[in-house]
Parts: structure tokens; C-alpha cells; sequence
């Protein structure tokens, strides 16, 4: 058994699995405070990666301007997208919202393969050595950011819901809404907040995944690999994201190590989480840390 | 009814309600021309039996109607001399009106300092420690409570969500029946720290009790509704000495009554309204 490469891809999946953290707590962030099942998470995603690759290659801006100037374009387009298109949508039945997720998710599909193309774009180079060694192993720069990224990130969210004005807003407003208005929090403002969050967090992660892997359409995938990870962590927990993330990250790693060593099938790494996420939800429906009441979809 | 509310119009009235109508659902009619008057700093009581429309009157004044799909039909309702029919929950709270919804309300996933500071949402001052300490002087218990507010004793959950409304600074509360599951002894604590709060903090409160003796020792003036209406209405110390109220709502009166037999109050009770 080769057991440097399984402590090599254990590293990778827990690097990994803090990046579907991350993106999986955009996901719980809207459904908690909105009840809205989000399915283009993934388009966030790709729409601030691709974005900020524009900034970068197109317009030929220094990192430092180009990459805030994608996050305050995605805060203004989660704005305008809840206030456009969710905003109407509240208090319809729950299947039609997820309906209209789903539109736009094979919307901003389609548009962004309309304007860049459906070839996979390098982003350039911001670091300026490859890889650094920790301990005897050789960790790409490039994932040792994305694994301080997405902690400063999980912290920041941490001191946001436990400090901030905004954050104990929306922990009241996915408490109880009626409670909520009776303390004078504006719902409507609660809930474009959660979006804007969610879009430049999501976006964040997005750039991260695409210095890695150059940009393409298929970085709206993790928006799918959300869903196992959400299930796994329980749809309304912040917490539950993480530990989803890491475990799904670590997990698909695992397959990809039995696979490459005995099984031989050659895709097991993809589908893996999609097998968790169907005994998950037959032996523990709600997750590991989701509410019980919840409703399911 | 018409010379009680004159009599009350003489102090300057900070809420005031025209005979206001309340619709549920386009079709449910709840409030069928509800008038009362609240003098600025004073207690004001609105008793009656359970399903006369105390709570939907309080949450036409709120706009919390809005969230149950209810809606003020006719009617106006001032407050300061500004119409605030139909306003939205949120500009209510910030116009200084502050429901303490009934049966507590309080976050029950966060600490009673979490609760304390989300009741100060609507201010952005720097005042809002003070605020926290001063809620911790007029219920000094909660300051030892220090894990989630979900667990703390009914009393307890009560004090907190009175505390919150006093972190908003209000001009105006409505307390919603505050001793509700309480038990005798904690309704007494509660409801003299409700008067405190009202003379030394100078909040106007609207009060909706069904514990009819206590709420009528603590306000100035009272109203009684039924079905709808108002019934009844005039300062707490007419209220008190009333025969009917005695008779209904504070449990006593009819001194000779010798057993059940004699206590037609179904009888009377309709050609009360």
C-alpha cells in the first residue's frame, strides 16, 4: 500500500473540503435565512471566478484592483438578483422557487459560455514559486491559499453571526421571521444581505478553484458536490457545512485512492459523495447537526 | 363610552385609535370599530376574554397583522399625530413602538446578551452596554444566565423579552399578556417591575391582560373588549368598583350568590354587548 500518496491525498481532500466548506456555508446561509434551496451556488461561483479573470486578463488590472473589484461587482449582483427575481418569489410554493434556482442556473450557464467561451482559461500567475514544502510534503502555493482563504473566511462568518449587527439579524430573522419584524429588522434587507454575502463568498472560492484549475463551466460543478456536503452537514447548520466539507473533500480523496488501487474504475472519485449522499439521507435524513423539523425536498 | 374617552383626551394621548376595522384573510372580520385612547407615560390595560381581538388590536398598532395576513380595513391609527395604519413592523419599531409578542418570543438559540442586543437593532448610538447594564438593574437574575436563552425558566424568558423592548428605548411598549404561565408569585415581581419601568424610564405601555386584577391595580385607565368591541371602558379605579367587572373578570362580586344555579353570566353577558 502506498502510504504516501494516501497522506498525500488525505492533505489534498481536507484542502479541498475546506474550499466545499466554504461554498456549502454560502448554500446554508441562504436556505437558513431565506428558505430558498439554492441551485446556482455553483454559477456564483463561476461568475466571480470568470469575472475576476476578465478583470485580470482583459482589462490587464493588477490582482490587488481586479480581485475587489469582482467582489463588490458579485455583492451587487447578489443584491440585484434577490431583489429581482427571489424577491417576488417569497411566500409561492417552495417547489416553484427551486424551479426558478434552477433556471438560473442554466441561465448563467449558458450566458457566461456566451461571452468567454467554453474552453478552460489560465488565470495568470500571481504566486511566485509553485510549491512549498511542509514537512516533507510538497503542498502547491496555490492550495496552501485557498486553505487560508477559506479560514479566514470560516472565521470571519464565525465573528459576523456571533458580533455583528447584520449577523444577529439574520440569526433571528432564520429563527422565527414574525420575531424578527417585531424588533424592528427589516426581512427584506436580511434577506439581500444573505445573498450579497453568498455571491462574494462564493466568488472568492470561485477565484481560488480557478488559479488552481484554470476557469471553466466546470467549476459550477461544485455547486452540485454542495449538495452532498449540505445533506451530510444538515441543511441548516453552519457548522455542519465545515465538517460536511471536510469529510466529503477527505472522502472523495479515499475513493480516488481505493480506486487508483485496486478497483481500477476510473471515475469513482466523482460519484463517491453522490453515494454518501444517498445513504445519508436513508440512515439520518437530517445530517449531523441540521434541526429536525426541516422541511425536505 | 363617548364622556370616558373626553375625559382622557384632556392629558395629551401619544396613540390613538379610530374606530379601526381588521380584516384576516380579506374575508375573517376580527375588529369591528375599535376606539381607545393612551395618554403619554401611562399604563393603559385592555382585558377581555380570550378571541374578543386584545392581541389583534396590538398587532394592527405593531403592523405584525401584516405577517398573519391581516389588515387594518377602516380606521386610522396615530401615533404622535402621524398615521401608522398598515406602516410596515420594522418602521413601527423605529417610529419608538415595541411589541413584547405574547407567550415571550425570545431567541431561544441565542444568549440572553444576543437577545438583549438584537432588541437595540433599530439604534446605532453607543449606548447600548449601558442599556444592558440597566436591563441587568431591573432584572438582576438574568445577569447570571449565561448559556441559551431557550433554557431559562418561563419567568425568566419573560423578564428577558420585556428587557429587550426597554434595549429598542421605546416610546411606547405593548405587552402582550406578560403574565401568561407565570406563576403568582413571579406575576407580582414582573408587574411591579413593569411600573418602574414605566415611571422611572417614562415608556407609555398598552397592556393586554387576562389576569384582569392585576392589570387594573397597575394601569390608570381600562378598557374591556368582547367580540370585537369595546365594551367597556374608564379609569382602573371606576373599573375595579364596577359590578359587572366584578362579576366577570374579577372573581368575587355577587356576594349572595348561593351555588351555580344563580350565576346567569351566559344570559347576562349577551345583553352586556
Amino acid at each position: 500500500m502506498n502510504y504516501e500518496l494516501l497522506l498525500q491525498l488525505i492533505i489534498n481532500g481536507l484542502i479541498v473540503g475546506t474550499l466545499y466548506g466554504v461554498v456549502a456555508m454560502c448554500f446554508v446561509l441562504i436556505y437558513k435565512s431565506t428558505r430558498v434551496v439554492n441551485f446556482a451556488q455553483g454559477e456564483f461561483l463561476l461568475i466571480g471566478a470568470w469575472t475576476c479573470w476578465a478583470m485580470l486578463v482583459k482589462f490587464e488590472l493588477p490582482f490587488y484592483v481586479g480581485f475587489p473589484l469582482t467582489l463588490v461587482f458579485m455583492m451587487i449582483f447578489g443584491v440585484v438578483l434577490q431583489v429581482l427575481v427571489l424577491r417576488p418569489m417569497i411566500g409561492e410554493p417552495i417547489i416553484s422557487v427551486i424551479m426558478v434556482t434552477i433556471g438560473l442556473s442554466m441561465f448563467f450557464q449558458g450566458l457566461v459560455t456566451w461571452i468567454f467561451g467554453g474552453y478552460t482559461k489560465a488565470f495568470p500567475t500571481v504566486f511566485a514559486t509553485e510549491s512549498v514544502n511542509i514537512g516533507g510534503m510538497q503542498i502547491e502555493t496555490a492550495y496552501m491559499m485557498s486553505l487560508i482563504v477559506s479560514l479566514v473566511i470560516m472565521i470571519a462568518f464565525y465573528f459576523f453571526f456571533k458580533y455583528s449587527r447584520m449577523g444577529l439579524a439574520m440569526r433571528a430573522t432564520a429563527f422565527n421571521q414574525q420575531i424578527a419584524q417585531s424588533l424592528g429588522i427589516s426581512v427584506k434587507h436580511v434577506f439581500a444581505a444573505a445573498w450579497a454575502i453568498s455571491a462574494v463568498v462564493s466568488a472568492l472560492a470561485g477565484v481560488v478553484i480557478g488559479m488552481v484549475n484554470g476557469v471553466s463551466s466546470a467549476l459550477s460543478f461544485i455547486g452540485i458536490k454542495v449538495f452532498p456536503v449540505v445533506i451530510l452537514g444538515g441543511l441548516d447548520s453552519i457548522v455542519g457545512a465545515i465538517v460536511g466539507g471536510l469529510l466529503i473533500g477527505v472522502l472523495e480523496n479515499l475513493a480516488e485512492f481505493f480506486d487508483s488501487q485496486w478497483l481500477q474504475l476510473g471515475n469513482l472519485y466523482n460519484i463517491a459523495p453522490f453515494y454518501a449522499l444517498v445513504i445519508i439521507l436513508m440512515i439520518k435524513p437530517y445530517g449531523l447537526f441540521g434541526t429536525k423539523d426541516i422541511e425536505r425536498i | 363610552m363617548g364622556e370616558a374617552v373626553e375625559k382622557v383626551e384632556t392629558k395629551e394621548s401619544i396613540l390613538s385609535i379610530n374606530n379601526i376595522e381588521v380584516v384576516y384573510d380579506d374575508v375573517i372580520l376580527v375588529l369591528r370599530g375599535i376606539s381607545l385612547e393612551v395618554p403619554k407615560g401611562e399604563i393603559v390595560t385592555l382585558l377581555g376574554p380570550n378571541g374578543a381581538g386584545k392581541s389583534t388590536t396590538l398587532k394592527a398598532i405593531s403592523g405584525l397583522l401584516k405577517t398573519e395576513d391581516g389588515e387594518v380595513t377602516r380606521g386610522s391609527i396615530h401615533f404622535k399625530g402621524e398615521s401608522i395604519s398598515n406602516c410596515d413592523p420594522d418602521a413601527v419599531v423605529r417610529r419608538g413602538i415595541f411589541q413584547v409578542m405574547e407567550g415571550r418570543r425570545i431567541i431561544e438559540d441565542m444568549t440572553v446578551i444576543e437577545n438583549l442586543r438584537l432588541g437595540a437593532y433599530t439604534r446605532r448610538d453607543r449606548f447600548i452596554k449601558d442599556d444592558i447594564d440597566k436591563v441587568f438593574h431591573y432584572f438582576p437574575r438574568l445577569k447570571e444566565r449565561t448559556g441559551m436563552a431557550g433554557y431559562l425558566s418561563g419567568g425568566e424568558q419573560q423578564m428577558l423579552a420585556i428587557g429587550r423592548a426597554v434595549m429598542a428605548r421605546p416610546e411606547m411598549i405593548l405587552l402582550d399578556e406578560p403574565s401568561m404561565g407565570l406563576s403568582p408569585l413571579l406575576v407580582k415581581e414582573v408587574f411591579s417591575i413593569i411600573r418602574n419601568i414605566n415611571q422611572e424610564q417614562g415608556i407609555t405601555m398598552l397592556l393586554v391582560e387576562q389576569n384582569a386584577n392585576m392589570a387594573l391595580h397597575c394601569a390608570s385607565y381600562g378598557y374591556v373588549m368582547e367580540s370585537g368591541k369595546i365594551a367597556l371602558d374608564g379609569p382602573c379605579a371606576d373599573l375595579l368598583n364596577n359590578e359587572d367587572m366584578k362579576e366577570f373578570y374579577l372573581s368575587g362580586g355577587d356576594k349572595d350568590r348561593k351555588s351555580f344555579k344563580d350565576l346567569k353570566s351566559y344570559k347576562r353577558r349577551k345583553r352586556w354587548m
